[in-house]
């Protein structure tokens, strides 16, 4: 007979936590598996019903996200000289030629810009702010750190309006500017809060060991506190990107052309000649991409911050 | 190497009063001890030298220079924190030669200096470690390392063996007397255990509430408390107080204790009321001739010797006579001490009354 373990799972248990996760897991993948898919179908597999699992794949949505394009005659088809390049061939099986790019990569290098940009500027106000908040005595810092909290208290868009007229007041409409602001603002609560609780969990003796060394006290901060709160800073760095990168109210309301960033630009594909799903879905797909890259290459940190506090180093 | 003067030093936190007008010196290379109960002031006494804290008023000179304002990295002194405070994210070299790098110092003497420390430690094998793995006293030997690789002017440490358990605490605390002695530096330290503070100090300062109880070398402090307070948290045993009703005058040279006379040291201080009559455990013998008497409630038995309580119309004693003795508890003893050695306190006070044999070590503290 075997031993008997208090803490040890047994075999049956873990068959049956191993089927809850892969059924949750594709539970909340087939979403994303969807998407994906639906990114390499012709149009007419896309819309297809019952819905096409095993089809032909095909680029054209990805041609279609990136290029706008001219219905083409057969016949005048013919007095064109042949397609020169790969997206050039898939256009012309389509029948059309390509008469341009999108905006779409200027959309999404905005999405970048602002993502990112506004992710920076959390991320270094916030580290400062609750290094302070953690380490010094601050005059009413439970009530500042209420006031700082209490403006994640209604959804954001309630100050739509206001955000909407202050900005177009300063110029700040439609401007990477104006929305890494933003972003920034709706974040700092969260990061501040975040990175509080982390840069606590630093023992006070790290800095005054420093300090005694002859560090000065900001020396301490980056050389010693900084590399301490690393995996802190990796997570906060996490939520706050994914919530300017999949920002959407404000996007619309505040952005139109120079300045927008992805999210308000993929849903208006869709209205450029028919229905073009794959499109739609190639874009979102591709819009995926930095988060996930960024998450990945966090993502040892995202673990240790999710349990922070859980555990004692 | 330096001699540190401490003037009036007091720091407020809020309201709360941490430390209240403590004076006292601590001279060159001595081993100095800051001893008392847990909030008493030592710690923020010690920071305040060290320049963690800044003190509300007072005055701090290391060397002749006056730096109670001045920052932590301005003061050349080393600090050794109770949790080691090593830097996680450095291994063994990096955490002993980080003092050095703020210096600017040139890259071969680092290593030189890292080196001949790591030998000092008996170190030199685990120095590419991270300190991570290491064990509690590998960990308090690093961070030795990282306050003697400077050659400051003093060494300030804070509870360094509280982290320890005790069969390496009594290694480490041999391991750093030693190594002061071959130093020499000034040290100061930090500690609740009056026992540590007995064997290693040179010099010991008492605190209690935020004030210097009494300063002096551990013999002093030992035989000639300032207080009851002194008396009661060194020694263990601690000092016996037989408490009486009655006056003592100047020049008296014996109390009477339940209608017994006892000789004490002649005073030369009078007090009327509450006075309690302090002797150490083993100042008491038990004589069976001895009319003043006591019940035996208990005896411990410690090898060499033991420690018989007793119960004596004036409170309970307790007595560190030879193991050889023979006592029966439930019994009556006759008791007498060592009049020499007997010390009268005030009891409301709790203040010593001078007598020609406390008068040397009490009148300058």
């Amino acid at each position: 007979m075997s031993g008997f373990s208090v803490t040890e799972p047994s075999k049956r248990q873990k068959w049956f936590a191993g089927i809850l996760v892969i059924t949750y897991a594709m539970v909340t993948l087939m979403p994303l598996l969807w998407i994906i898919a639906t990114g390499f179908k012709s149009p007419e597999d896309a819309i297809s019903y019952p819905p096409k699992v095993i089809f032909e794949p095909s680029l054209e949505g990805y041609v279609n996200l990136f290029t706008t394009r001219t219905r083409v005659t057969t016949s005048m088809e013919e007095t064109l000289l042949p397609p020169e390049t790969w997206y050039d061939e898939i256009a012309r099986d389509s029948g059309t030629v390509i008469s341009g790019p999108t905006r779409y990569g200027q959309r999404f290098t905005n999405s970048v810009i602002i993502g990112f940009g506004s992710t920076f500027f959390s991320i270094f106000f916030g580290t400062l702010a609750a290094y302070a908040f953690s380490r010094f005595r601050v005059p009413i810092k439970e009530d500042l750190l209420f006031f700082i909290l209490s403006t994640r208290m209604m959804p954001p868009i309630a100050v739509a309006i206001p955000i909407f007229l202050m900005f177009r007041q300063l110029g700040l409409n439609d401007t990477h500017l104006g929305m890494i602001l933003l972003y920034t603002a709706v974040n700092l609560s969260l990061s501040v809060w975040l990175l509080k609780g982390f840069i606590d969990e630093i023992p006070l003796e790290y800095e005054e060991a420093a300090l005694i060394d002859g560090y000065t006290r900001f020396q301490a901060f980056y050389k010693v506190v900084l590399p301490q709160a690393a995996t802190g800073i990796a997570s906060t760095a996490i939520f706050c990107l994914i919530f300017a990168w999949n920002e959407y109210a404000f996007a619309v309301l505040l952005t139109s052309g120079s300045a927008q960033t992805a999210p308000p630009f993929i849903p208006t594909i869709i209205g450029v000649g028919g229905q073009d799903w794959p499109a739609v879905a190639a874009g979102a797909t591709i819009f995926l991409i930095p988060v996930m890259i960024f998450t990945i290459l966090l993502r040892k940190h995202l673990l240790r911050g999710i349990t922070f506090g859980a555990v004692r180093k | 190497m330096a001699q540190i003067i401490i003037k009036n030093l007091r720091k407020d936190f809020g309201n709360f009063t941490a430390v209240k007008s403590s004076s006292f010196t601590i001279e060159d290379g001595e081993f100095f001890m800051l001893l008392g109960p847990s909030g008493c002031g030592k710690t923020t006494t010690l920071r305040m030298i060290a320049g963690l804290e800044l003190p509300t008023s007072g005055e701090i000179y290391i060397d002749g220079e006056e730096v109670s304002q001045k920052r932590a990295s301005q003061r050349d002194i080393a600090f050794v924190f109770q949790m080691f405070a090593l830097y996680p994210h450095m291994n063994v070299r990096q955490n002993i030669s980080y003092p050095l790098k703020s210096q600017g110092m040139p890259k071969a003497k680092v290593k030189e200096r890292v080196a001949k420390v790591a030998k000092i430690l008996g170190i030199e094998d685990i120095l590419n470690k991270p300190v991570g793995g290491l064990s509690g006293g590998d960990r308090q030997r690093i961070a030795l390392g990282r306050a003697i690789v400077r050659e400051p002017k003093a060494f300030m440490m804070d509870e360094p063996l509280g982290a320890l358990d005790a069969e390496f605490r009594e290694h480490m605390s041999a391991e750093l007397r030693a190594l002061h002695d071959r130093m020499g530096a000034t040290t100061v330290y930090v500690t609740h255990d009056q026992l540590e503070a007995m064997q290693m100090g040179d010099k010991i300062v008492v605190m209690n509430h935020g004030s210097v109880e009494q300063f002096g070398v551990p013999q002093d402090i030992y035989d000639w408390p300032a207080t009851m307070f002194v008396a009661t948290f060194i020694g263990s045993p601690s000092m016996n107080f037989l408490r009486f009703n009655g006056t003592v005058g100047i020049g008296d040279t014996s109390v009477e204790l339940d209608g017994h006379v006892f000789e004490v040291p002649s005073q030369l201080e009078g007090c009327k009321g509450e006075i309690a009559f302090g002797v150490r455990p083993e100042h008491v013998t038990l004589d069976p001739e001895e009319g003043y008497s006591g019940k035996v409630i208990a005896i411990e038995y410690l090898g060499t010797s033991q420690i018989v309580t007793l119960e004596t119309p004036n409170g309970t004693l307790k007595a560190r006579i030879a193991s050889t003795q023979e006592v029966v508890v439930g019994e009556m003893a006759g008791i007498s001490f060592n009049p020499k050695t007997v010390t009268l306190f005030n009891n409301e006070t709790g203040v010593a009354l001078l007598s020609v044999n406390n008068k040397g070590v009490l009148s300058d503290g």
